[in-house]
Order: C-alpha cells, then sequence, then structure tokens
C-alpha cells in the first residue's frame, strides 16, 4: 500500500523536470525548515501541491505566507510543494516531524519520488548539534557540505570556487589508531540527512546537503546563515553586500516566544 | 529551551536521532514483535450489520454532512445538545490500540463507547462521530483514511469540532481569562459556506485528529471545517460546551434540533467532576 504520494493542488499537473529541488530535513532547531521558509516566501513561490503521507504528523493551519487579508484563509499541510518555475526551482516545505517508526519509509518514497519527478539536482537543508562536533570540526565556521559522486561529476569545479568545507568523517574510535576503522560519516542531530544522502548516493541521485551545526534556541540567525550559503551556491537573489536584509521574514514566524505579556505583570 | 525571562520551556526537540537507523539489522525475534504492535495498533471499524453488509457490496455510506467531536468537552457539547434526543441510531464504533489505553481499561464501559458513530432516524444522511479517546500520532492518518473511505465523498461536508487549551493559543495581546472560550474556525478549499466564526490566525495551528481530516479533505477536494474551541477549562464545563452552539445552528435548524441543553445529560457530567474534585470536603 503506497501511502505517500504528491496530490497536485492545481487542476494540471505541474511539471518539474530539469528542476532544483531544494528541501529540509526536520533537525535540531529547525534550521532547515526556516530557511525553506524564508526562500518561499521571499521568492514568492507558488504552492503546486501536497505530500501526502502517513510518514508525518498531521497538522495545519492558515497561510504562513499571508502577506494580507486576502490570501490569509488558505488552508496548508504539513508537507507542500511550491514552486518558482522561471528560476526552475522547486521547493518541498516539510512543516511537521516525522513519525520516528516511519523514517525510513519516508526517506524511500522521498528518493522515488525525486526519481520520477526528474528533479536535475536535489539540496538538503539541514543541521547537526554543535555539542557533538569532534575537533577538527570545531574549526573554521559552521557550515559544512555533502555531495553524491553523481552531483560531484557536474559540480565539481562550482564547489571548488566557492571553497566549502565538506563534512568531515569521524574516527569509529576517537583515540585509537586502528587502521582497519573507516573514518563514518555521523549527522547527530540530523533527522533524515544521513539516510537521505546515503540512500542518494547507493541510487545515483545527484543530491547535496548543506548542514549547519548549532543548538536549539532562537534559531533564526542560523536559519539566515544557512540561507545565505545556498545563495552563495545557487544564486537565488541577486545580492551585493546587505544580504540578511534582503530575505522576507513569513508572518508565520510571530510570536515565537508565544503570546502577549500580561500588562499586570508590571 | 530558556525564554527572554529565562524561565526553562519544556520544548522537546524535533531532531530525531539517527543512531538509531545504525541499528537497522535487527534480529527476527526484534522485527517480529514490531510487526505484532504494528498490527496491534491497527485501527478497526466495527459497523453494524446493515452498514457493513451494504459496505461490502461496494456502496459507501450516503452522507451529507458528517460531524465529529474531538475531544471530551466537544463530544459532551453533541451528548447534551444533539444526541440526547431519541433520534439517533448507533451505527458503528472505532477501535484503537495505545500506549494509554492500557491506562482506561480499568475503565471498560467508557473504553467500549470510545469513537462511536450515530446515524439520525429521519435523516440517515446525517452521521455524528464522538471520539473521546487518544488517537496516537501514528494512527491519526489511518484512522481518518478508513473512516472517509466508508463514506460516499459527492456533496459530503465534514465539521469538525475540537478542543484545544487555551494556553496553546497565541497572540500578540494578552488574553485575560474572561475572553475564554472562544471559536476559531480553519476549512479547506472546497468548503464555500461562510464560517459562523473567525478564522485561524497565523502562527497557530491545529493539531490531532482535526488536522488529520481537515489534511485529507484538502487533498481529496472535500468541504471540511474545523471549528477549535480554545477553552481555559480542561475538565468538561457547561460553558465550553455552549461555545460549540453556533457551529451547527445550520444543521440543528434542518434536523429540527432545538440545540438546547438536555439537563439530565448535563447535570450527570458535571455531576461526574463534582466528585472528582475533592479539595474541599
Amino acid at each position: 500500500l503506497n501511502r505517500t504520494m504528491f496530490i497536485s493542488s492545481q487542476t494540471s499537473e505541474p511539471c518539474f523536470r530539469d528542476f532544483t529541488l531544494l528541501l529540509p530535513a526536520v533537525a535540531v532547531g529547525n534550521v532547515g525548515q526556516l530557511a525553506v521558509d524564508l526562500i518561499v516566501s521571499t521568492l514568492n513561490m507558488s504552492r503546486v501541491g501536497h505530500i501526502h503521507t502517513d510518514c508525518l504528523i498531521p497538522m495545519s493551519g492558515n497561510n504562513p505566507y499571508a502577506t494580507c487579508k486576502d490570501d490569509a484563509e488558505e488552508l496548508h499541510t504539513p508537507a507542500e510543494v511550491y514552486t518558482a518555475a522561471e528560476l526552475k526551482l522547486a521547493v518541498l516545505q516539510i512543516r511537521a516531524p516525522i513519525i520516528q517508526t516511519k523514517s525510513k519509509k519516508f526517506r524511500q518514497l522521498l528518493v522515488s519520488w525525486i526519481k520520477s519527478s526528474g528533479f536535475s539536482r536535489t539540496v538538503v537543508l539541514s543541521s547537526s548539534h554543535a555539542y557533538q562536533r569532534d575537533d577538527q570540526q570545531l574549526q573554521g565556521n559552521p557550515l559544512r557540505y555533502l555531495v553524491t559522486p553523481s552531483l560531484l561529476k557536474v559540480s565539481a569545479d562550482a564547489l571548488k570556487e566557492l571553497g566549502w568545507k565538506e563534512m568531515e568523517r569521524v574516527p569509529a574510535f576517537p583515540g585509537l589508531p586502528d587502521a582497519n576503522a573507516e573514518p563514518r560519516l555521523l549527522i547527530p542531530g540530523g533527522g533524515i540527512s544521513k539516510g537521505l544522502y546515503t540512500d542518494s548516493c547507493a541510487e545515483d541521485l545527484p543530491l547535496a546537503v548543506l548542514l549547519l551545526f548549532c543548538s536549539e534556541g532562537d534559531n533564526i540567525p542560523d536559519a539566515f546563515a544557512l540561507v545565505n550559503h545556498l545563495n552563495d551556491w545557487l544564486h537565488l537573489l541577486d545580492t551585493h553586500g546587505q544580504q540578511a536584509t534582503k530575505w522576507k521574514i513569513p508572518a508565520s514566524w510571530n510570536l515565537l516566544f508565544g503570546s502577549g505579556i500580561p500588562p499586570a505583570l508590571f | 529551551m530558556a525564554t527572554f525571562f529565562g524561565e526553562v520551556l519544556s520544548v522537546f526537540s524535533r531532531a530525531v536521532e539517527d543512531e538509531e537507523e545504525e541499528e537497522a539489522e535487527e534480529n527476527e525475534e526484534d522485527e517480529q514483535i514490531r510487526r505484532e504492535l504494528e498490527e496491534k495498533r491497527e485501527v478497526h471499524l466495527h459497523w453494524s450489520p446493515e452498514v457493513s453488509e451494504s459496505l461490502a457490496s461496494g456502496n459507501k455510506l450516503q452522507c451529507s454532512d458528517f460531524i465529529l467531536a474531538v475531544g471530551p468537552n466537544a463530544a459532551r457539547f453533541l451528548s447534551v445538545y444533539v444526541l440526547a434526543s431519541a433520534n439517533w441510531n448507533a451505527v458503528g464504533r472505532a477501535s484503537v490500540w495505545n500506549e494509554r489505553s492500557r491506562a482506561a481499561a480499568g475503565q471498560s464501559g467508557e473504553e467500549a463507547a470510545a469513537c462511536v458513530f450515530y446515524r439520525h432516524k429521519e435523516q440517515p444522511s446525517v452521521l455524528v462521530c464522538q471520539v473521546t479517546c487518544h488517537v496516537a500520532e501514528d494512527q491519526l492518518f489511518q484512522w481518518t483514511e478508513k473512516v472517509l473511505d466508508c463514506l460516499q465523498h459527492r456533496q459530503l461536508s465534514v465539521t469538525v469540532l475540537s478542543d484545544g487549551s487555551l494556553a496553546d493559543y497565541k497572540t500578540p495581546d494578552y488574553l485575560s481569562g474572561s475572553s475564554a472560550p472562544f471559536l476559531r474556525s480553519l476549512h479547506t478549499a472546497a468548503f464555500s459556506d461562510r464560517p459562523v466564526c473567525r478564522s485561524l490566525e497565523q502562527p497557530n495551528i491545529v493539531t490531532g485528529l482535526a488536522a488529520a481530516v481537515l489534511n485529507h479533505c484538502q487533498v481529496h477536494r472535500i468541504a471540511a471545517i474545523v471549528y477549535q474551541c480554545y477553552s481555559d477549562v480542561a475538565g468538561p464545563d457547561s460553558v465550553t460546551m455552549e461555545t460549540y452552539k453556533p457551529a451547527l445552528t445550520k444543521l440543528g435548524r434542518s434536523l429540527q434540533l432545538d440545540l438546547s441543553p438536555n439537563s439530565d445529560v448535563l447535570r450527570k457530567f458535571t455531576r461526574s467532576t463534582e466528585i472528582q474534585s475533592n479539595l474541599y470536603i
């Protein structure tokens, strides 16, 4: 029984051929999801459909990107696909946590949807626990990347020019010089990032993971850091100088820290 | 997570540990236990002989209005205002087993009565369901799919009444106790009627069974609306129940319900809480 499907919210099926797909990993501090919110809201992308699946915890709300009263009352679901056709860009926003026992199934469904839709490349925006970094990962800026061999083939030059740091593999037994133990890829707190990456390597899918080491708290600055980092590569937004001011914060980011304060408090 | 004032909020981390993935090579016994647990968590529908016969022959339930009440106050509102008249037949129930079922198993009477479907005697296209049991996160999607699959979709209109806590309602203004309880609505694109209250403001969201039903209806283009009642009383409360009344005005007219509380039923519900409250004997 295949319970996941892309369901178009328009009258015709959208075409994703040769589009770049961006999606968040539900991870530490929700940084990937916040970064995707900035992209959808800033580029004014239009919703083309839902990913309707039993792998995500149900939630719904009104339009998170509402700009005026007229477009506020519009139902939105836990996983939706947005496009900006002129940029050949599609975004899958995931707004709910994945049901833990179904994370493998969710990954498989994503991979098969990505394959059948004909995306030219997929970029996963993710984060990882800052406190679990090892010594080498503590150095330099907190941004890392991973690319599958099939994406490396076409993007090697671009990545070299960017001078990005690849996510370090950590030794299986730190401190023990064991020649037989291969260093492992670990993304603690990164949700499905690692699984999605290894699945894509096996399936020969062109996919990249961009991630940021961070801690839970006010993760808005982290989201800006990640989205600016992505923009250095994909040039979604023309930027000269002040980048942070160009991204548009969506309405749904209001009251992240709760309601108004009772006046009787003072 | 610490806030501006330094108090620590119990915000759980969404960062799913991927370490569990590493141990994917579980043995056969683990796998069997997992499979059996999954089977046990399956949602089952038990319809009356008449309904199951018609479903078996491929005829879905003819349904024009499906009213779903989720939570103690929403369910009791239906009991007190709607189902108190003798015009309803119980036609089925949904059974759900999960981690919270065991605790409730002692009160076996209550357990059996959770998730019951009623049909109106004169207008059998009106179906009502009360959900008072806990439906776990991994069961919500399945519950919704199974139940709505039994209903004919054409001309179907779904109304969900759902209990919410005032503490979960976000607003830039400070809410004093006197403003609660109140209703907020959220509807699918196919819903063309006028909601009886204000639409749920961002960044508020709806979760649980109400959200599962809304999502299902949105992707299947069924007219559906959720009325979420934000209340500062957790137990059975007549004022909170009354808040739901406007949501059923239109249906009440077509069914010729008088939508006034049945005092006998109301007394039964409120008395049960009086007994529990033993702060002052």
